[in-house]
């Protein structure tokens, strides 16, 4: 047999058998959805505050999954991106200050005399977090609120104030470390402490008896 | 003796206990203030029970648990609450919380207590109560709830009590003082959380540095056991170590059991309790007594006269600093140990329950440490970690804030003793970033949940909002579909009676069947036949037409002249069903209503063809003959259905509005008011109607009287009935509606407002309406006063007494229709 055939019709079989292998692996162990969407989606922070443009962390997450930047998510900001870049290995980039700048967490705040049951927050609200009905007063789930501020425009009366959160002692924690600001100083210190002040006696004692000597060397002279 | 295990690391810092241990325990005088913060423990802030001047005695709850993980406070003295409000408390933030601040009034007089004399006789749960009710928190650290540790549920086997005197931070030794003092009262203790938990021994771990607290221990322990050999108590003396106090170092020490990561000694059948705890449940459950004071250590260089005082809490550090003689200048204000306590910005934070130490410390004792340098990887910090981490690797992943991989090396298993910083040759402040790390992660973990929730939520309003959408399409949709259905049924129906001779044919037979189906109702079986004899009769005329087009055509007659026959009889026969069913179900009397609407239609067309034939008689047209003869017709038409409706009315009683009141039980004010406004307007468009008459000159000026005369009497009626059924509305009505009081004063304020308004511009353009708005306006501002008037004593009795009296007097002059109900009062 021709051995040029010979190799075609291997290297043919070969190819069927693995072609057949490759399709009925892309049947078997489909992957419903994207997966990598859902891990995006759980690093957005789920404000579904529509600033990247999209309707919605989920629609911003897909579209990142297709090749959308990752900066452009103000809520999320810095640490978003970090563990954006971070999961589909591109580099960070700055914030994308078209789409607002990150900004302290804050809760919205109805006030409640200005309220005149307008409803119209409430069907800007993403996450439901507002509580009213019509002509009645509306207030805020503070708990819920993803601090997205839709409803701050909406509102006929601009009765709706964007509150910082503020540090409480139930959720203060400690900062990094600056340099010069320690934990307190043990015995260790003291040790220390004790050393430099012994050094600085040491010298004072020695520019003492220098200038002893300077005398008495003045006074021989 | 019970073997000693050991634990991985630990540091043997200089002790510096014995500054303190040189003079026995004190009372420092009352201080002029007491600061008591609501949060001295783990868990929820305490709610405070008593108000700013409140009078309290000692011992007196002045603050109750929020929720389960949190603890009751008392007052320590007596005196006066003088405040409540935010102040600097002790915390490593340096943050202000709520206290409550009490002004001691020198008498030091207690509530009412008594201690219980036999615990084993109560239940379990009353004791826990007893527990939680003296305010007892974890008084070595962190201050969790004691109740809620010797409380455990009944599936929970406890096989070990440890009793906590370790006491190994350096400096302190508030503990080994209590231990050497009133060690009768931590057996005690000891005894009571035994009962509680019942476990199968107790081991109480003391440092080998205090031989004097171990001693006096040991024979209260002994005495104990004498006296109730079910008792196992042993004190174990553990070699000096730090952190060796901590609790999971502790357990390991004693029972060579490793508490897994994560997870509290409970779960492996081991509780630990602090000695001063201990001390403080016997004081609670033998004496009745609140904790209110603890021991707590004053040391350091700055004081002359360093030591243990019995202190009061909400005391404040100054007070103590000065009674301790703090001469020299304080540095550094620590409270707790040197190696796990916090810089205390301000010498007014008081004392807490958690409060074990306070150190003033110098320059010289606690200087400025050196600037921390770069890692430089000597393994120190391992092989001290009692937890056996990594702290190098710790710092970095800290440091270049790599969180994840922190979490990986079991950052959170770290206890923060500081033994790593102690032993790092580059003075790296390593706590301070694994405290750093913890805290990032921990808002982290707290994001996450946030935004999981965002998401759920997000994503449930998402399907909520598309579910809605689709509702409505559908509902659209089926509303569309029925409309095409019931336009092609008619069209059918059109179909099926007009155009197809078969139908044609058996359209009696179709018309018997529906008299059939509606047999039941005789009157629409008159209808329907009276249909069917119309359009019988009409057939007959256009069988009749189509017979004399055959006969000018000169065609065959024949067929014609059957169809016509044909016809005939089908009008006869319809004739007479509709004959017969009238007979059999005489038609019902006509209502006046509708003998009215007869009349006033014969009148129309009446008036109708005599114009058409005025017209006719003026262009001589032929037709003029025809609309005489239809004309008589329709008078006479006319003049038999106004007989008819003469005679119905006679038959009526005269005033139909009335014979409503008087018949219709349950009277409706409303309907009477709207039947009092409208023979009002009907008097009103007669009277106009009069005087066109007058004016006009017209003739039947006095048909016209007469029907004023008429109305006015019915409107009179109606006022009446209205009035009369308005002042029978009993009081049963709810209480008068001052919501609905309230905004009728609003509008007619407005309605004020509103008119004067209008009242100014027409001045402005001198129109002639002005002097009717202006006396509108006097009507409208009676009305605004008097609604205010009604508000104001709606208000009033609604504030004084409950509302069913004077709402009788509010129901008559509010004219709040709206607001009563129809009751079974009528009117005669």
């Amino acid at each position: 047999m021709d051995p040029i055939l010979l190799a075609v019709l291997v290297l043919l079989a070969v190819a069927l058998i693995f072609g057949a292998l490759l399709g009925y692996a892309s049947i078997r162990f489909k992957v419903e959805g994207n997966p990598i969407v859902d891990q995006i989606d759980s690093i957005l922070p789920q404000t579904q505050c529509g600033q990247c443009s999209y309707p919605g962390c989920r629609p911003y997450a897909e579209a990142i999954a297709n090749g959308e930047a990752i900066n452009k998510c103000p809520p999320g900001g810095e640490n978003t991106i970090a563990a954006l870049a971070d999961l589909l290995d591109v580099e960070a980039l700055p914030l994308d200050a078209e789409h607002g700048e990150e900004q302290i967490k804050s809760v919205a705040y109805i006030r409640e005399d200005e309220c005149i049951g307008c409803t119209k927050c409430i069907q800007a609200c993403p996450v439901d977090a507002i509580l009213g009905a019509a002509k009645q007063m509306h207030t805020v789930i503070t708990t819920e609120c993803t601090g997205c501020d839709l409803c701050v425009e909406p509102c006929p009366v601009d009765c709706i104030d964007m509150i910082p959160i503020e540090t409480t002692l139930a959720t203060w924690a400690w900062g990094q470390p600056q340099p010069g600001v320690q934990l307190i100083a043990t015995d260790r210190g003291r040790g220390l402490a004790v050393q430099q002040q012994r050094d600085k006696q040491a010298e004072q004692h020695q520019s003492q008896r220098d200038s002893k000597s300077q005398n008495n060397k003045d006074d021989a002279a | 003796m019970s073997r000693i295990w050991s634990f991985h690391g630990g540091i043997h810092p200089a002790e510096n206990k014995r500054q303190s241990l040189q003079r026995p325990l004190e009372r420092p005088p009352l201080p002029k203030q007491l600061i008591l913060p609501l949060q001295q423990h783990i868990g929820a802030p305490a709610t405070p029970l008593v108000e700013v001047g409140d009078k309290v005695l000692k011992g007196q709850a002045i603050a109750e648990p929020t929720g389960h993980v949190s603890i009751y406070q008392h007052a320590p003295t007596s005196g006066t609450i003088s405040a409540i409000g935010c102040n600097p408390i002790p915390h490593p933030s340096g943050m202000e919380g709520l206290c409550v601040t009490l002004e001691p009034d020198g008498l030091d007089q207690w509530i009412d207590h008594q201690g219980v004399t036999d615990f084993r006789s109560l239940e379990k749960a009353e004791l826990a109560r007893i527990i939680r009710h003296a305010g007892i928190s974890g008084m070595g650290g962190a201050g969790f709830p004691t109740e809620i540790k010797l409380h455990l549920s009944d599936d929970r086997i406890v096989n070990t009590l440890i009793i906590n005197g370790a006491e190994c931070e350096p400096y302190i030794t508030a503990d080994d003082l209590l231990m050497r003092e009133r060690a009768e009262s931590i057996i005690g203790g000891i005894e009571i959380a035994a009962h509680l938990i019942k476990p199968t021994h107790c081991l109480i771990g003391i440092e080998d540095n205090k031989p004097e607290a171990a001693m006096a221990l040991t024979r209260a322990a002994r005495a104990a056991c004498n006296q109730r050999p079910e008792l196992d108590i042993e004190v174990v003396v553990i070699p000096t170590k730090y952190p060796s106090g901590g609790e999971k170092q502790l357990v390991k020490l004693l029972t060579g059991i490793e508490v897994p990561a994560g997870r509290i000694p409970a779960d492996i059948g081991i509780v630990v309790q602090n000695v001063s705890t201990m001390s403080a449940v016997e004081r609670a459950v033998c004496h009745g007594e609140p904790l209110i004071s603890r021991i707590t250590t004053l040391t350091g260089e700055a004081l002359a006269r360093p030591g243990n005082l019995e202190v009061l809490l909400g005391t404040p550090i100054q007070h103590l600093l000065d009674h301790c003689g703090a001469e020299q200048p304080i540095h550094r204000l620590v409270m707790g140990g040197p190696m796990m306590g916090y810089t205390l910005t301000d010498s007014l934070i008081p004392v807490i329950k958690t409060s074990n130490c306070i150190i003033a410390a110098t320059a010289q004792e606690f200087g400025e440490q050196p600037a921390a340098q770069n890692c430089i990887r000597c393994g120190q910090c391992e092989q001290v970690c009692p937890a056996e981490l990594l702290p190098q690797q710790l710092h970095w992943f800290a440091k270049g804030k790599e969180f994840e991989k922190a979490l990986a090396h079991n950052l959170m298993d770290c206890i923060e003793c500081g033994a790593c910083s102690y032993v790092c040759p580059s003075n790296i402040p390593l706590v301070q970033y694994y405290r750093f790390a913890k805290g990032e992660i921990r808002r982290e973990q707290f994001d996450q949940r946030n935004a999981e929730q965002a998401r759920i939520r997000f994503e449930a309003r998402e399907a909520r909002l598309e579910q809605e959408k689709r509702d409505k399409a559908t509902k659209r949709k089926a509303r569309a579909e029925a409309a095409a259905r019931a336009k092609a049924e008619q069209s059918d129906k059109i179909a099926s009676t007009t155009s197809s001779p078969v139908s044609r044919s058996t359209s009696s037979a179709t018309t018997n069947n529906t008299a059939d189906s509606t047999a039941s109702d005789p009157q629409a079986l008159i209808k329907t036949l009276k249909t069917a004899a119309a359009v019988a009769r009409t057939k007959l005329k256009k069988a009749e037409k189509a017979l004399a087009q055959a006969r000018d055509d000169g065609n065959e007659l024949a067929p014609f002249e059957t169809t016509v026959s044909e016809a005939s009889a089908k009008v006869e026969a319809s004739q007479q069903a509709l004959q017969q069913a009238e007979q059999q179900n005489p038609a019902p009397a006509p209502s006046l209503a509708e003998l009215k609407i007869a009349a006033a239609t014969a009148r129309t067309k009446l008036t109708k063809t005599e114009k058409a034939l005025a017209d006719a008689e003026a262009k001589q047209a032929p037709s003029a003959d025809k609309l005489r003869v239809s004309l008589e017709m329709l008078r006479s038409k006319a003049e038999a259905a106004q007989s008819a409706l003469e005679q119905a009315a006679a038959n009526t009683p005269p005033a139909p509005v009335a014979v409503t009141l008087v018949d219709n039980a349950p009277v409706d004010i409303k309907a009477l008011k709207t039947a009092a406004s409208i023979s009002r307007t009907k008097l009103k468009k007669a009277q106009k109607a009069l005087d066109q008459a007058q004016a006009d000159g017209s003739a039947d000026l006095a048909e016209l009287e007469a029907q004023l005369a008429q109305l006015s009497q019915q409107a009179e009626q109606a006022k009446q009935a209205f009035e009369e059924a308005e002042a029978q509305q009993p009081v049963s009505t709810s209480g008068p509606d001052l919501k609905a009081l309230k905004s009728a004063a609003a509008i007619a304020r407005t309605k004020v407002n509103k008119t004067e308004k209008a009242l100014a511009d027409a001045d402005a353009k001198q129109s002639p309406s002005a002097d009717k708005l202006r006396s509108s306006l006097e009507t409208l501002k009676q009305k605004a006063e008097l609604a205010q008037q009604q508000l104001d004593q709606a208000e009033q009795s609604t504030s004084q007494a409950p509302p069913s009296e004077q709402s009788n007097t509010q129901q008559h002059n509010s004219q709040q229709p709206s607001s009563e109900k129809p009751n079974s009062e009528t009117v005669g």
